[in-house]
């Protein structure tokens, strides 16, 4: 009960945790079996439909419902504490947040038991996903799942740029802030200006499907290529949500196992921002092939490759942290550096792919696959890998085994390389991405085998990983407050975990690096910025649950609306948009409690800080 | 922010009730990001109109359906409630609860104006034009984006109208000031996305 009424950050990041953890897994189960039946050439394992649900599915899963909410796991668990705060802005609101993003990915595996999950691929292109191509529910499923759970995301992306603007403690400013809150704060930005145009193109989706609407219908004068563009406006800024995230969490684990200040501070600012910004000028760059015109196509395709600069001018300064620097490499370490070469690979490939030529050749091939993989995987997922380990005391207070860190970070990574590395040349001898089995003596078939038995191995260590967290979380807490004893931000400065208040008194900022800056100058601690006071908390409430109950619930009645039961009462129900109704009742009706009844929350008194 | 304009005037709220705490301006601040994001949203809904306002599939165009005096009309009505929505929250930096109430009543009155116009310029164009949702790529365009700001502005109504229930109830309080604050950036918003829509779909339909 605790916890679906809890709105401390650090709750709702573990519940992040949990959820986007369980997805990981479906996704990666998924990602499994799809790698099963490509191991031999015409293989049966599954049929072409069930091939078309998995790899749908696989993508869906793992960027909307896995990696992401990691992500905000790791932002829900740390941003408060490194900019110096109580709490987000929004307590009430990033427990909504949560409570949206699980029911919406609910809703999208509901599929897989409810008559066929999607089958159009994760990027859903009409006519593909037009009921003419994709007759069951499965686009529906993707269609409202993702609505509901992209509201979720926007909920936090507003949250965390409040809490980031706001919040901060004395003397944080914006150039003293850790390089994670920077790349927070960004990546909030982007989900703010990115995602609406997913929750466009997903409505006028959804109305094409179940209302009859022409957008995408050519026979009506709709266009299929504007699903397009609407998909990639939003699908290309989040790749850089992916991705700037693990940019900040290397960021902070290098500087912290190299006992160096991160090199080049400033300039990692920047090139954060500029990312960010040509982020949204590149999209088109999926679409070569669709026929824009050489002149479209050439701006395009120069605006994705100045995007090399300044990744490039970060990559050189993970590499001039580490250098010279004394170098421990524990596990999150490891990942930190093991992230640096492989993430370099795929943004070589990216170079290679956003030649509009070139990529007339190389588009929807595996050499397609192989580069996003070694991004999100080489990248972003190791990213997290290294962040999870790098901040698992400070959220659960226990250390995590270094062994079975190490094992894992190795059999991770040599089943990556095996998995992927060999797929640029499955690419360029022709295999094609989303098809479901291939003809034997092509040239395919080795290739194929290696790259399951990488995938299985990534497998193993993801299971050494779980198997991790379960020996660590039968010892009894044992992290210090600064478990790694070369922490540089505010975090380290306070207990593992900590207590629901965060900080007895707000700190006081007084250079980048806040902690290490104290360290330096011969301090235990940091100096308050406060005298010990009561402190204001915000109530715990079941409010946010029973909301996104409401839309899970609308959701699945609109889903249903057109739906013939064989008449009688389900019928009625659905056909008048009852249940929908009911849903927006309860949402409507939450949201009503919650502005009439005052909160005022409760306060922590000095005597039982000093007490505890 | 607000520090010249903290000390209270008469009846002891502060000069501007919507910034007197953190959690009112943290309020604004993020409800003035909302409205970036609002602003993809609708430029993505008129990038979808652009593409799609010549393919009538055979169906009414936009020059055949329009009739530009009754636009002008709803236009008249909200950008007027938006005028009073500025009354409405000049009467409350001047802490007169009761005629802040009268002004937001008064805009309410005029948002419900423009709604009933849009309905009733749609069930014309669906009974009388058979100009309905499926009839081609530019119906669907069409209904979408001004349906979308129809569903707005009614929501705006039901949320002052919720607003004005609870300044009754509760007075007029650094509590209660951002949300009516912030329902009036809101209506604003709205307003101006309107005019957009008037010049975009209704003007250039009209000549264009």
């Amino acid at each position: 009960m605790d916890w679906i009424t809890t709105v401390d950050h650090k709750k709702i990041a573990i519940l992040y945790l949990w959820a986007g953890g369980l997805f990981f897994g479906i996704g990666g189960i998924e990602a499994l079996l799809i790698r099963w039946q490509l191991i031999k050439p015409m293989n049966d394992f599954v049929d072409a439909q069930t091939f078309n649900e998995l790899i749908t599915m696989h993508g869906t899963t793992m960027i909307f419902l896995g990696v992401m909410p990691i992500i905000f796991a790791l932002m829900n668990a740390v941003i408060p504490l490194q900019i110096g705060a109580r709490d987000v802005a929004f307590p009430f609101l990033n427990a909504l947040g949560f409570w949206t993003f699980l029911f919406g990915g609910l809703l999208l595996n509901l599929s897989w038991v409810m008559g066929g999950a999607p089958d159009a691929g994760w990027t859903s292109y009409t006519p593909l996903s037009t009921s003419a191509y994709s007759g069951t529910h499965g686009v529906d499923f993707y269609t409202i799942g993702l609505q509901i759970a992209g509201l979720g995301t926007l909920i936090g992306g507003i949250n965390f740029l409040a809490t980031v603007i706001t919040m901060r403690a004395p003397g944080m400013s914006y150039m003293r802030m850790p390089m994670f809150a920077w790349t927070t704060f960004i990546t909030s930005a982007i989900i703010l200006f990115a995602f609406p145009a997913i929750t466009v193109g997903l409505v006028l989706l959804t109305f094409d499907r179940i209302l009859g609407a022409n957008f995408f219908e050519p026979g009506a004068g709709g266009s299929p290529v504007l699903w397009q563009h609407i998909f990639w406006i939003f699908g290309h800024p989040e790749v850089y949500i992916l991705i700037l995230p693990a940019f900040g969490i290397i960021s902070e684990v290098i500087p912290t196992f190299a006992r160096k200040r991160l090199f080049g501070y400033s300039s990692m600012v920047f090139a954060t921002i500029l990312i960010a910004f040509l982020g949204f000028m590149v999209w088109a760059h999926h679409m070569f092939t669709t026929g824009l015109g050489p002149v479209a196509n050439a701006l395009f395709a120069v605006s994705t490759m100045l995007i090399a600069v300044p990744t490039g001018i970060k990559i050189f300064n993970w590499l001039f942290t580490l250098w010279g620097g004394s170098v421990r490499f524990t596990t999150p370490n490891l990942f930190a550096s093991g992230f640096i070469p492989t993430f370099t690979m795929g943004g070589v490939t990216g170079v290679m792919l956003a030649s509009a030529p070139a990529d007339f050749q190389f588009h929807d091939t595996y050499f397609v696959v192989a580069h996003f993989h070694y991004v999100i995987v080489g990248g972003l997922v190791m990213g997290l890998f290294a962040g999870l380990h790098y901040w698992w005391p400070k959220m659960f207070g226990r250390m995590l085994n270094e062994t079975l860190g190490k094992w894992t970070f190795w059999t991770f990574i040599i089943g990556f390389h095996l998995t992927f590395f060999v797929q640029h040349f499955l690419g360029l001898m022709g295999m094609q991405r989303r098809v479901f089995t291939y003809l034997p003596n092509q040239h395919f078939d080795t290739l194929n085998l290696v790259s399951t038995i990488g995938a299985g191995l990534m497998g193993v260590g993801t299971l050494i990983f779980l198997t991790n967290i379960i020996v660590t979380s039968r010892k009894p807490p044992d992290a210090a407050d600064d478990p790694w004893e070369d922490g540089r931000t505010l975090e380290w400065s306070i207990p593992s975990p900590p207590p629901e208040y965060n900080f007895k008194q707000t700190p006081l900022v007084r250079g980048l690096d806040a902690l290490w800056k104290e360290k330096m100058a011969g301090n235990k601690g940091m100096t308050p910025a406060e005298p010990v006071g009561s402190i204001h908390m915000p109530s715990a409430t079941p409010l946010p649950f029973i909301m996104s109950v409401g839309i899970f619930i609308a959701g699945f009645g609109f889903m249903f609306s057109r739906d013939d039961f064989g008449g009688g009462f389900v019928s009625f129900l659905f056909n008048n948009y009852i249940v929908t109704g009911l849903g927006l009742l309860i949402t409507f009706g939450s949201m009503l409690l919650r502005s009439l009844v005052d909160d005022h929350g409760w306060h922590i008194e000095p005597e039982e800080l000093e007490g505890r | 922010m607000t520090t010249s304009h903290a000390e209270p005037v008469h009846g002891g709220l502060p000069h501007e009730p919507e910034k007197a705490t953190a959690e009112g301006r943290n309020k604004v601040l993020a409800f003035w990001l909302f409205l970036g994001g609002e602003a993809v949203l609708f430029g993505t809904l008129f990038a979808t109109f652009l593409a799609l306002r010549g393919q009538t599939n055979e169906g009414p165009t936009a020059n055949e359906l329009f009739h530009l005096p009754l636009v002008a009309a709803a236009t008249f009505f909200l950008l007027v409630s938006s005028l009073t929505s500025v009354f409405a929250i000049q009467a409350m930096h001047r802490n007169h609860p009761a005629m802040l109430r009268n002004w937001l009543l008064v805009t309410v009155v005029l948002g419900l104006c423009f709604l009933g116009l849009e309905i009733y310029e749609f069930t014309q164009y669906v009974r009388h034009e058979q100009f309905g949702m499926t009839t081609s790529a530019f119906s669907s365009a069409f209904y979408t984006l001004v349906g979308f700001h129809g569903a707005h502005v009614a929501f705006g109504i039901l949320w002052i109208s919720l607003l004005i229930g609870q300044l009754g109830y509760k007075g007029l309080t650094v509590v209660t000031a951002p949300k009516i604050y912030v329902s009036a950036m809101y209506w604003h918003f709205i307003d101006v996305v309107w005019v957009f829509i008037f010049t975009v779909v209704y003007l250039l339909g009209k000549v264009g």
